[in-house]
C-alpha cells in the first residue's frame, strides 16, 4: 500500500519554458529584459554612430571652463570669469529660492482661499469659487507671461522716481515699485546684532515654553492661562529693549536713485516677483481645492460634536478640523509642491536666471553640449523631486492614522 | 361675546389672526442678506472688501471691453481711434484670427478640413463619455474618428487612412480568432496581421497618391489653438493604453517587468516636461538612426505621450489598488489567467473608477501643451509670443492677445472638469 | 497611420544609413526640397509675411541655393529654430542649410563640427537706448540694465565689453526679440543689444523710431553667415559658391532683370559667361546644372538686388551698405573669381 508519495516530480523541459505557469514568468521577464536591452543597445549605436559621423564626443570638460557670461541674481560669488559648473550651482540656487518662495506664499494663498470658499459668507465664496476655476483652468505658462507683462507694463519705470517732481515716489520712503523690480530696505549688521537676533530668537523660544506651560496648566487644573497678551509682549519687548541698549546695532540700508538705477536695498527682480506670483496663485488654486476637500473630508459629525461642547467655531476649526483635515491635505500638498519645482523651469519664458536658464539655455547655446547639459538638467530634477517625495513619504508615514 | 367669559377672562380671542407677514429683516433679500453677507462684524468686515475688490476689478476691465476696438489695420490706427480711453485694441484679434486657430502655414482655402474635424470630435466622442445616452453602436463612430480626423486635418489620399484602419481591422479579426486558445497568441497574431496589411497596402496607397486626395499640408505646418488641440488628443490617446501597461507592470511581481516601470514612471514624473521638450527638440535626434528625420511634431508627440502615460499609469494603479483584493481571489479561483482576468475582471472595474483622475490628467496636459512655443513651435502661445507680436502692426498689444489665449483654454478646461466633476457624481451613485 | 511611417522611416533608413551622412545633394534632390533653418522671426532678414510666405535677406539665400539645386526657389521648407535648436537642427540632418544670422567663430567652425561657407552679412554688436536718456556712449552705460537676446553671442560680447572697461551692468535675458523690445520699451531696461543690423530693424517696428539712437560703439565683430554640416565637402561648395554666385553677380553686373538674357548666349565678357554657364562647365564641377548660377540669381536677383529689397535703406530697416558694399566701393564683398 502507497501511502501519500509526493506527486511525479517532472523533470524540466524546454517547452514549460511556455505551458507552465511556474515558468512561463522567466520566459516573460527573459523576453522584457532582452527588449529593453535591444533598444538600449539601438539608441546607444545610434548615438555614438551618430557622435563619430559628426566628431564629436561626450565630456564634461566644458563644466570647468570660464562661462563668460553674467547672471543678474546672484546668490553666490559669480562674474564671467566663473565657470560653467559654477553658473549651474547659481541657477540651482535660484531655482531653490523661486520654488521654496512659491511653495510657501501658494500653501498661504492656498488655505486662504480653501477655508474662504466654505465661508458662510455668499460673496466671498463665490469669489474663491471664480478664483479656483479661473487659475485651474487656464496654463500656467499664460499667467505667467500675464503678471510678467503686467510687472512690465504697469509699473513705472525708475526714471519716473526721477527729478523735482516725480512721476513716482518711493512708498514710505523705503520700497520702490518699479517695473525692474522691487526694491526693499536690507538690513546692515552692526557690531552687536547678533546679540538683537539672539535676543529675538530667545523671545520665540520663551513663546513657545509659555504655551507649552499653559496647556499643561489646562490639562492639570483646568485653569485657562491667558498667553495672548504675554506672547506678543514677549515678540516684541525683550529684542527692542537689546536693540536700544546696544545703541541700535541694526540699520537699514534704503534703496535711492543712482545712476541708471536704484542703488542699495534688496531687489527683488520683475522675473523672480512674476515667476513667484505666478506660481504660487496657480498651485494656490489647487491648493484650496485640496484643503476644502479636506475640511470637508471631516465628517459633519465631529464639528457638531465639538460645537455642542461648546467650543467656538475658530477652535472647532483649529482643535478639532484641520488637525484631522491635515491627514488628508497633505500628500497632494506634496505633489503640489513637486509641481511648483518642476513648473519653475518655466523661469525660461519670463528670462529668470533659473538652472534652466543657466545650465539649459545660456550653457547649453554657447558649449552646444546639448546632450551633457540636458542630462545633467534631468538628473539635478529628479534629485529634488526624490530627494522631496522621501521625505514626505517619511512625514506621511508618522502621521498616517494608526488603527488598533 | 358671550357673558360666562365676561367674568373670568378680560379678552379671549376666539378666531386665528391672519398671518402677518414676516418681519421686514427676517425675510426675501434682506434675510438672505443679513445671513449670507452680514451675519457679523467680520462677515461685514469680509462683504465690504469683496465688493470694492470686485469694483475694483470691474473699473478696469468694463471699460477696458467697453471702449475696445474691433475695427483697424494696425496699433498705431487703433491707438488713433481710442484716442486715450483706455480701451482694449481688439482689433488684433479680428486680424489674426485665422492665424491664432490655425497657425501662419495652414493653407487658408484649407481652413474648413480642420474645423469640420473638430465638429466631428465632439461627434465621436460624445459616445464614450456619456455611454449610457448613446447606443453602443455609435463607438464605432470613435474607432473611425482617428483615421477620418488623420484624413481632414493632414491631407493626402484617402488610402493612406484607409490602409491603417483596414490593417486595425484585419488585425482584430485575427486576434479575435486567436484570443480564445492564448491571449499573448492573439496579440502576437494580430500584430502580424496588421503589419502585413499595412506593408501591402503602403505599396497601394503610395502608387496612387492622388487618389481622392486632398491638398497634403505636412505636420509642421500646423499652428496655433488647432496644434494645442491636436497634441492634447493625439497624446492623451496614445498614453491611454501604454498607462495602462504601464500599470499593470508596475503592479506586476515579475521583478525585472516591475523594476523597468517603476523606473520609467518615477523618471519621468521626477522631471519637468519642459526638460523632456528639450529632449525631442535638441537631444532625441541624436539617438535615432543617422538620416531618420522626424517631424519636430512626431518627436514633441513621443515625448509628451510618453510624460502623459506615467501620469495615467499612477491614475490607473491608484485604481487597481482601489478594487477590492476579493475581486483578484475571485477571478483567479475561476481559473482565469492572468490575461484573462485582467481583461474580464479587474481593468474595466480598474478604468472605471480611475476615469475622473484620467480626466484630470487629461486637462493638466492640455494645459502643458502650451510649453511648445519655448522650443520654437508655433502653437497658440507661441503665435502670439512670435509672429504676432513681433510683427511691426502689433508689436505692443499684449493683454488682449494673453487674454484671448487664458479664454480659450478656460472655455476648454472647465468644460472638461465639469464633465469629470458630473462622472465623479455618477460613479458615486453607482456605487451606493 | 502614425506607426506605418514610423515603420516606413525605419526600414528606409536602414537601407540608406550610412550612406545619407555624406551625400547632403542627392538627399536634397530626391526630396524634392531644401530644409532651411531661418529664426522665429526677425524683420528683414527672415520673417512670415501676412500670408506665411518666408521673406528677407538670410531667406534670400535658402531660395537662392534651392535654386540652384532645384531649379525652384519655392522649393524650401523652412524650419524656424531657435538660439537654441538652430545647431542641433543642423548637426541632426534636420536641415540641410542653416541661414539664421550666425555669427562665424573659431569654436563653432571646429568644436561644433560646422562649416561657414561664408558670410552674407558683416555686422557688430552695438546698443540702442532711448534718446531722453541723454546717453551718448556706450562708455556711459556704467550701472545700467541691458535686455539682450539668450542664445546668441552677444551675452559673451557683453560681458567682456563691460569686464574690459570696469563697469558694472544688469543683464536681463530675454527668449525672443518681442519680449525684449516689450521690455526695453517699457523702460524695464535702459538698453536694449544685439547686432546693430538687428538693432535697426528692431527700431523699425516702434512707433516713433527717432525717439531712439543706436549708438556708436560696436562692441564686436560679427560676421552672419550660412553654414552646413562639417564633412559633406560637395554640399559645403554648392552653399559657399552660391553665395559668391550672388556677390560676383553685382560686381560683375548681373542682375535679376538681365540674366535671362545674358545666359541665352555667351556674351563679351568670360568672367559673366563662366559664371552663367555658357562658357566652360563649372556646373558639372559641383554636380549641378550649367546654368546654376543663373537660375540662383534670377531667383532673387543678385546680392545687391537682395540687400536693397530686404534690408536696404528703402526699407523700414534702412540699412546703409557699409562693410556690406562690393571691395569695389570700399566694402568687404569680395567674391573668388569663378574659373
Amino acid at each position: 500500500m502507497s501511502a501519500l508519495t509526493d506527486p511525479h516530480r517532472e523533470s524540466f523541459r524546454l517547452s514549460m519554458l511556455l505551458s507552465d505557469t511556474r515558468y512561463r514568468s522567466y520566459t516573460f521577464q527573459g523576453i522584457a529584459l532582452a527588449f529593453l536591452i535591444a533598444v538600449m543597445a539601438f539608441l546607444g549605436a545610434n548615438l555614438l554612430s551618430n557622435l563619430a559621423a559628426q566628431g564629436l564626443d561626450i565630456s564634461y570638460e566644458f563644466l570647468g571652463s570660464p562661462s563668460g557670461y553674467d547672471i543678474n541674481q546672484r546668490p553666490i560669488e559669480y562674474d564671467s570669469q566663473s565657470t560653467h559648473l559654477r553658473a549651474s550651482v547659481v541657477g540651482i540656487l535660484n531655482t531653490l529660492i523661486v520654488a521654496v518662495l512659491a511653495c510657501v506664499s501658494a500653501t498661504v494663498i492656498g488655505v486662504f482661499a480653501g477655508v474662504l470658499r466654505l465661508s458662510n459668507n455668499w460673496l466671498v465664496r463665490k469669489i474663491m469659487a471664480i478664483y479656483v476655476e479661473a487659475f485651474r483652468n487656464v496654463p500656467v505658462l499664460i499667467w505667467i507671461l500675464i503678471i510678467f507683462s503686467i510687472m512690465t507694463v504697469s509699473l513705472p519705470a525708475p526714471s519716473a522716481f526721477r527729478g523735482e517732481d516725480p512721476d513716482s515716489s518711493l512708498l514710505f520712503g523705503a520700497f520702490a515699485f518699479t517695473n525692474r523690480g522691487v526694491y526693499i530696505p536690507a538690513p546692515i549688521m552692526g557690531p552687536g546684532a547678533w546679540f538683537v537676533i539672539g535676543a529675538f530668537i530667545a523671545s520665540i523660544i520663551g513663546i513657545i515654553a509659555l504655551r507649552r506651560h499653559a496647556v499643561k496648566v489646562l490639562y492639570d487644573s483646568g485653569k485657562v492661562v491667558k498667553t495672548f497678551w504675554p506672547s506678543v509682549a514677549l515678540f516684541f519687548l525683550p529684542t527692542l529693549i537689546v536693540f536700544f541698549l546696544l545703541g541700535r546695532p541694526i540699520g537699514l540700508d534704503l534703496p535711492a536713485l543712482k545712476g541708471f538705477n536704484f542703488q542699495g536695498g534688496i531687489q527683488l527682480r520683475g522675473s523672480l516677483i512674476a515667476l513667484w506670483f505666478a506660481l504660487s496663485i496657480y498651485t494656490g488654486a489647487f491648493i484650496a481645492e485640496n484643503v476644502r476637500a479636506g475640511i470637508q473630508a471631516i465628517s459633519r459629525g465631529q464639528s457638531e460634536a465639538a460645537a455642542a461642547l461648546g467650543l467656538r467655531p475658530r477652535r472647532i476649526m483649529n482643535l478639532v478640523v484641520l488637525p484631522q483635515a491635515l491627514r488628508v491635505i497633505i500628500p497632494p500638498l506634496v505633489s503640489h509642491y513637486l509641481n511648483i519645482t518642476k513648473n519653475s523651469s518655466l523661469a525660461i519664458a519670463v528670462g529668470y536666471m533659473d538652472v534652466t536658464g543657466t545650465l539649459g539655455g545660456i550653457t547649453l547655446n554657447q558649449t552646444g553640449r546639448a546632450i551633457e547639459c540636458v542630462l545633467l538638467l534631468m538628473l539635478f530634477y529628479l534629485v529634488i523631486s526624490l530627494s522631496i517625495s522621501t521625505a514626505m513619504n517619511i512625514y506621511n508615514n508618522s502621521v498616517k492614522l494608526r488603527e488598533r | 361675546m358671550s357673558d360666562s367669559h365676561a367674568q373670568s377672562v378680560a379678552f379671549v380671542r376666539d378666531t386665528v389672526i391672519p398671518e402677518s407677514p414676516p418681519p421686514a429683516l427676517e425675510t426675501g433679500v434682506v434675510k438672505w442678506m443679513r445671513s449670507n453677507l452680514f451675519s457679523g462684524w467680520f462677515n461685514t468686515l469680509l462683504t465690504l472688501a469683496a465688493i470694492w475688490f470686485v469694483f475694483m476689478v470691474l473699473s478696469v476691465v468694463v471699460p477696458w471691453f467697453a471702449n475696445g476696438v474691433w475695427e483697424a489695420s494696425d496699433i498705431r490706427q487703433c491707438r488713433e481711434i481710442m484716442a486715450g480711453s483706455g480701451g482694449g485694441c481688439f482689433a488684433v484679434i479680428a486680424d489674426r484670427w485665422q492665424q491664432l486657430l490655425f497657425g501662419f502655414k495652414y493653407p487658408s482655402e484649407e481652413y474648413w478640413r480642420p474645423t469640420l474635424a473638430f465638429v466631428l470630435l465632439f461627434i465621436a466622442i460624445a459616445p464614450l463619455l456619456f455611454s449610457k445616452m448613446f447606443p453602443r453602436w455609435m463607438l464605432v463612430l470613435t474607432a473611425l474618428y482617428p483615421f477620418v480626423a488623420y484624413y481632414l486635418i493632414w491631407g493626402g489620399t484617402i488610402l493612406a487612412p484607409l490602409v491603417a484602419l483596414l490593417g486595425f481591422v484585419a488585425g482584430y479579426f485575427a486576434y479575435a480568432r486567436v484570443v480564445r486558445r492564448s491571449f499573448a497568441g492573439a496579440a502576437a497574431a494580430g500584430v502580424v496581421v496588421a503589419v502585413v496589411v499595412w506593408t501591402l497596402g503602403g505599396y497601394v496607397s503610395a502608387a496612387a497618391p492622388g487618389f481622392m486626395a486632398f491638398e497634403p499640408v505636412a505636420s509642421r505646418e500646423m499652428g496655433g489653438f488647432m496644434l494645442n488641440l491636436i497634441l492634447g488628443v493625439v497624446c492623451v490617446s496614445l498614453s491611454l493604453p501604454l498607462g495602462i501597461l504601464l500599470a499593470l507592470g508596475r503592479q506586476s511581481n515579475l521583478p525585472v517587468v516591475k523594476g523597468i516601470c517603476v523606473v520609467f514612471i518615477e523618471f519621468i514624473r521626477g522631471v519637468p516636461l519642459i526638460t523632456l521638450l528639450f529632449v525631442a527638440n535638441v537631444v532625441l535626434a541624436y539617438f535615432l538612426p543617422p538620416g531618420t528625420n522626424f517631424d519636430l511634431i512626431v518627436r514633441v508627440i513621443i515625448m509628451i505621450t510618453m510624460f502623459a502615460s506615467a501620469y495615467i499609469a499612477e491614475v490607473i494603479r491608484g485604481g487597481l489598488a482601489a478594487l477590492p483584493k476579493g475581486q483578484y481571489e475571485g477571478a483567479e479561483s475561476l481559473g482565469l489567467d492572468y490575461a484573462q482576468s485582467m481583461r474580464l475582471i479587474i481593468l474595466p472595474q480598474a478604468l472605471k473608477i480611475s476615469i475622473p483622475g484620467i480626466v484630470n490628467v487629461a486637462v493638466g496636459l492640455f494645459k502643458d501643451t502650451t510649453l511648445v512655443s519655448i522650443i520654437s513651435m508655433f502653437d497658440l502661445v507661441g503665435m502670439i509670443r512670435g509672429p504676432i507680436l513681433a510683427s511691426t502692426d502689433w508689436n505692443g498689444v499684449y493683454w488682449e492677445l494673453l487674454g484671448l489665449a487664458a479664454l480659450l483654454f478656460f472655455v476648454v478646461c472647465y468644460g472638461i472638469s465639469q464633465y469629470s466633476q458630473w462622472l465623479e457624481r455618477q460613479l458615486q451613485t453607482d456605487h451606493r | 497611420m502614425k506607426k506605418t511611417v514610423f515603420l516606413g522611416a525605419l526600414t528606409a533608413t536602414s537601407l540608406i544609413a550610412g550612406a545619407a551622412a555624406a551625400a547632403t545633394l542627392d538627399d536634397v534632390k530626391a526630396r524634392g526640397k531644401l530644409n532651411c533653418g531661418v529664426t522665429t522671426g526677425l524683420a528683414g532678414f527672415s520673417a512670415p509675411d501676412a500670408n506665411g510666405r518666408w521673406e528677407g535677406f538670410d531667406v534670400a539665400v535658402c531660395r537662392a541655393v534651392a535654386a540652384a539645386v532645384l531649379g525652384d526657389p519655392e522649393a524650401v521648407e523652412f524650419v524656424s529654430t531657435t538660439g537654441k535648436t538652430r545647431f542641433t537642427a543642423l548637426a541632426s540632418g534636420e536641415i540641410d542649410l542653416l541661414a539664421r544670422n550666425t555669427t562665424w567663430t573659431f569654436s563653432r567652425d571646429t568644436d561644433l563640427k560646422f562649416d561657414f561657407v561664408g558670410v552674407n552679412y558683416y555686422d557688430g554688436q552695438g546698443f540702442i537706448v532711448p534718446k531722453a536718456l541723454g546717453v551718448t556712449s556706450a562708455k556711459d552705460l556704467d550701472g545700467a540694465t541691458v535686455c539682450i537676446q539668450t542664445g546668441s553671442t552677444t551675452e559673451l560680447n557683453l560681458a567682456d565689453f563691460f569686464r574690459k572697461n570696469g563697469m558694472s551692468y544688469e543683464p536681463v535675458p530675454i527668449e525672443t526679440n518681442a519680449e525684449a523690445i516689450q521690455q526695453y520699451t517699457a523702460g524695464a531696461c535702459d538698453t536694449y543689444t544685439t547686432d546693430a543690423s538687428g538693432l535697426a530693424s528692431t527700431r523699425a517696428t516702434f512707433e516713433t523710431p527717432s525717439d531712439h539712437v543706436i549708438l556708436p560703439e560696436i562692441i564686436s565683430k560679427e560676421p552672419l553667415g550660412p553654414l552646413v554640416r562639417h564633412g559633406d565637402n560637395d554640399w559645403g561648395d554648392i552653399a559657399r559658391w552660391t553665395l559668391n554666385a550672388l556677390i560676383a553677380a553685382e560686381e560683375l553686373g548681373v542682375t535679376s532683370a538681365n540674366v535671362a538674357e545674358m545666359s541665352a548666349s555667351a556674351g563679351t565678357s568670360p568672367e559673366v559667361n563662366r559664371l552663367l554657364g555658357t562658357e566652360g562647365d563649372l556646373g558639372a564641377m559641383i554636380g549641378l546644372d550649367a546654368d546654376w548660377a543663373a537660375k540662383a540669381i534670377a531667383a532673387n536677383g543678385n546680392y545687391g538686388e537682395i540687400f536693397e529689397k530686404t534690408i536696404g535703406e528703402n526699407t523700414p530697416i534702412g540699412l546703409a551698405r557699409g562693410l556690406n558694399a562690393q571691395w569695389t566701393n570700399g566694402g568687404l564683398l569680395y567674391s573668388p573669381p569663378f574659373r
